[in-house]
């Protein structure tokens, strides 16, 4: 099943490398190459989760910074109640233990992703982008007021969440778990693109018409996605909040949404491992351009509108050629 | 005593919806002609806001910055029309979101390099400073009683502009259908380039007038940017009738829903608690607005033929 292309191999290659990175920084003892690594990860996997509303569907979702920041917040108030030993809701105890943190904020955010997606599926086009963005807003300005969780100045998280059997406060240990939950939801996303239900997925954002001609209705597929997409992004801002050991509401912002638009397009809309070159060369050129000037978002701004302009298949577009019909 | 406080709540609503409206306006005009969704325009907001600035700064004067604000506003508008937006048109609504968010960035960026972090502060002209006596014996600004009547005459100006003159014939035939007037030997490029740059020019204006409220700073053409989005989802993209009554109704829902809806919670529940919740909830009354109108129309309120 898995012949090797050009961009399968290319694929390869960039998992390789992001595993080979912290591994080398460690033996140098340079472990903010590790921090950085493990961003990349975390970013490409949120990126990942919007891929497939994107990519497959079409659905140009502006608003996933909403599920970021969802994920973020149940990392952090689940903490931060493990840590006081206040009683949650419904006499539910908070939690230090990252798994527990992790299905929180996955059924958070599919349950948000549904109410959000089933509103806004309704429309399409420029409509969507815009109720999508206002949706994220929405949930932006109640964290701000919010002020039991830090309103405005957010919420730290004291000492990172745990995982059984190992120390997480370790940057490889940290960058190694969400490596894998990394891979893991690029296989999602790989077995959803092949199964019956991304095929219809990727149809009805082909032709709607014709995929109701035959008797799927796309708003219910589309919903499903949304969901599923929702919650890796969820999934995503809960190991982003850990990573920092802090979340606020910037991860809500729509700057957020639009970072992670972006990601996709730098990397190449709809493919498999888009959203983790579009997150290396993202945090990369941060990185270095962040080095050399104060104003790197200028300058990301120009580059950013040459790929729009110019290069439109991204990064894997440049390096693999065009994309397969999927 | 109330009474008048309400009255003064429900001007501020007028005055926020007033401005939203001159952001919206451009907006859905552009998307309306041109099929173009336009990130940056709460960019040219915040151009006209800091030319007006500094134009007063150095003459002295607020009225010759405020037409530095039309005039800068519209400049940058047809520049980046020029050079960018114009590759766009023919592009899916993706890679217009990008590409005005990478124009933020550049915007953004380049005033704070320009400008320095640090907020410009302009004053309200002497004209306008001073108060009024409202009924029921509170004071209102005399410069937020402007900027609702401003607003008003743009309004009325915009109509007369597209409902009576050549331009605005032109408009309405290039929003009804952009490539018959085309064939019809109207010069589509240079009329795409005008109704940016007028798009533009409002935006411009918008954040000169709210500059002498507020503090000029990098950014602060985002918020209104957001809130002149939901206007024109509520109103119906491409509809100025929909971007006037959608501005109002967003303007006056989140001015009122902030000074009410604590009120209103205090009654049943403890002031503090009333306040918190009545405050977070406030923040999301346009939103939940938003999603009950669309809920019942997809379309906003005053759907546009084509769209």
């Amino acid at each position: 099943m898995m012949t090797l292309t050009r961009e399968n191999l290319i694929n390869l290659i960039l998992a390789v490398m992001l595993l080979a990175v912290p591994f080398a920084a460690n033996a140098l003892g340079q472990p903010f190459y590790i921090t950085l690594a493990t961003r990349i990860a975390i970013l490409a996997l949120a990126a990942t989760g919007l891929n497939l509303a994107l990519g497959l569907g079409g659905l140009v979702s502006f608003g996933h910074a909403a599920f970021f920041g969802i994920g973020g917040y149940v990392a952090g108030i689940l903490a931060a109640h493990a840590f006081s030993g206040d009683p949650l809701l419904f006499g539910l105890s908070g939690s230090k233990q990252m798994w527990v943190i992790w299905i929180a904020a996955v059924i958070l955010s599919a349950l948000v992703g549904l109410a959000i997606g089933a509103i806004s599926l309704r429309t399409s086009g420029v409509y969507f982008i815009m109720i999508t963005l206002a949706f994220a807003q929405m949930v932006y300005y109640f964290a701000i007021s919010w002020p039991a969780y830090g309103g405005e100045d957010g919420l730290s998280i004291l000492v990172r969440n745990q995982f059984p059997g190992v120390n997480t406060m370790r940057p490889l240990t940290f960058f190694l778990i969400c490596y894998v939950v990394l891979l893991l939801g690029l296989g999602l996303f790989a077995l959803i693109r092949a199964s019956r239900f991304g095929t219809a997925l990727q149809a009805a954002r082909q032709n709607e018409v014709r995929v109701a001609t035959v008797g799927i209705q796309p708003y219910r597929i589309r919903l499903t996605a949304f969901a599923i997409s929702a919650a890796v992004t969820g999934l995503a801002g809960a190991l982003f909040a850990d990573l920092n050991r802090f979340v606020s509401p910037s991860m809500l912002s729509w700057h957020m949404s639009g970072e992670l638009i972006v990601l996709i397009i730098l990397g190449g809309t709809g493919r498999l491992f888009g959203p983790l070159a579009g997150a290396a060369l993202y945090v990369i050129f941060e990185f270095a351009l962040g080095g050399l000037t104060e104003r790197w978002q200028f300058f990301l701004g120009l580059i950013l509108l040459a790929v729009v302009l110019f290069a439109r298949g991204g990064l894997l577009g440049l390096l693999a050629g065009k994309a397969k019909h999927g | 005593m109330t009474l008048a406080l309400a009255l003064e709540q429900l001007l501020n609503g007028l005055q926020l919806g007033v401005m939203l409206f001159l952001m919206a306006a451009g907006l859905t005009l552009i998307f309306g002609v041109m099929g173009l969704i336009n990130l940056a325009h709460g960019s040219l907001y915040m151009v006209g806001a800091f030319a007006c600035a500094t134009v007063a700064a150095w003459t002295g004067s607020f009225w010759i910055g405020l037409i530095a604000s039309l005039v800068a506003a519209a400049a940058a508008g047809a520049i980046v029309e020029l050079v960018v937006i114009r590759r766009l048109y023919d592009r899916d609504h993706l890679d217009q979101v990008l590409a005005t968010f990478a124009l933020i960035l550049i915007f953004s960026e380049g005033t704070r390099w320009l400008f320095g972090s640090f907020p410009l502060y302009l004053d309200i002209p002497p004209l306008l400073q001073g108060a009024v006596a409202l009924p029921g014996g509170t004071e209102y600004p005399v410069y937020r009683l402007a900027i609702i009547l401003a607003g008003a005459i743009v309004a009325f100006g915009l109509y007369l502009l597209i409902s009576r003159t050549r331009l605005g014939m032109r408009i309405r035939a290039g929003e009804s259908d952009r490539e018959m007037i085309g064939a019809l030997g109207v010069d589509i490029r240079t009329l795409y380039t005008v109704v940016f740059a007028l798009g533009a020019a409002l935006a411009g204006l918008a954040g000169a007038m709210v500059g002498a409220l507020q503090s000029v700073q990098v950014g602060m053409g985002e918020p209104v940017l957001i809130l002149a989005f939901v206007v024109i989802v509520i109103g119906g993209i491409g509809s100025i009738k929909g971007a006037l009554l959608g501005a109002l109704l967003v303007g006056v829902t989140d001015t009122m829903g902030r000074f009410l809806l604590p009120k209103i919670l205090a009654l049943f529940v403890a002031p503090a608690q009333a306040g918190m919740i009545g405050g977070a909830a406030a923040s999301m009354l346009i939103y939940i607005v938003m999603a009950v109108i669309l809920a019942v129309k997809p379309r906003g309120l005053f759907p546009a033929a084509h769209a």
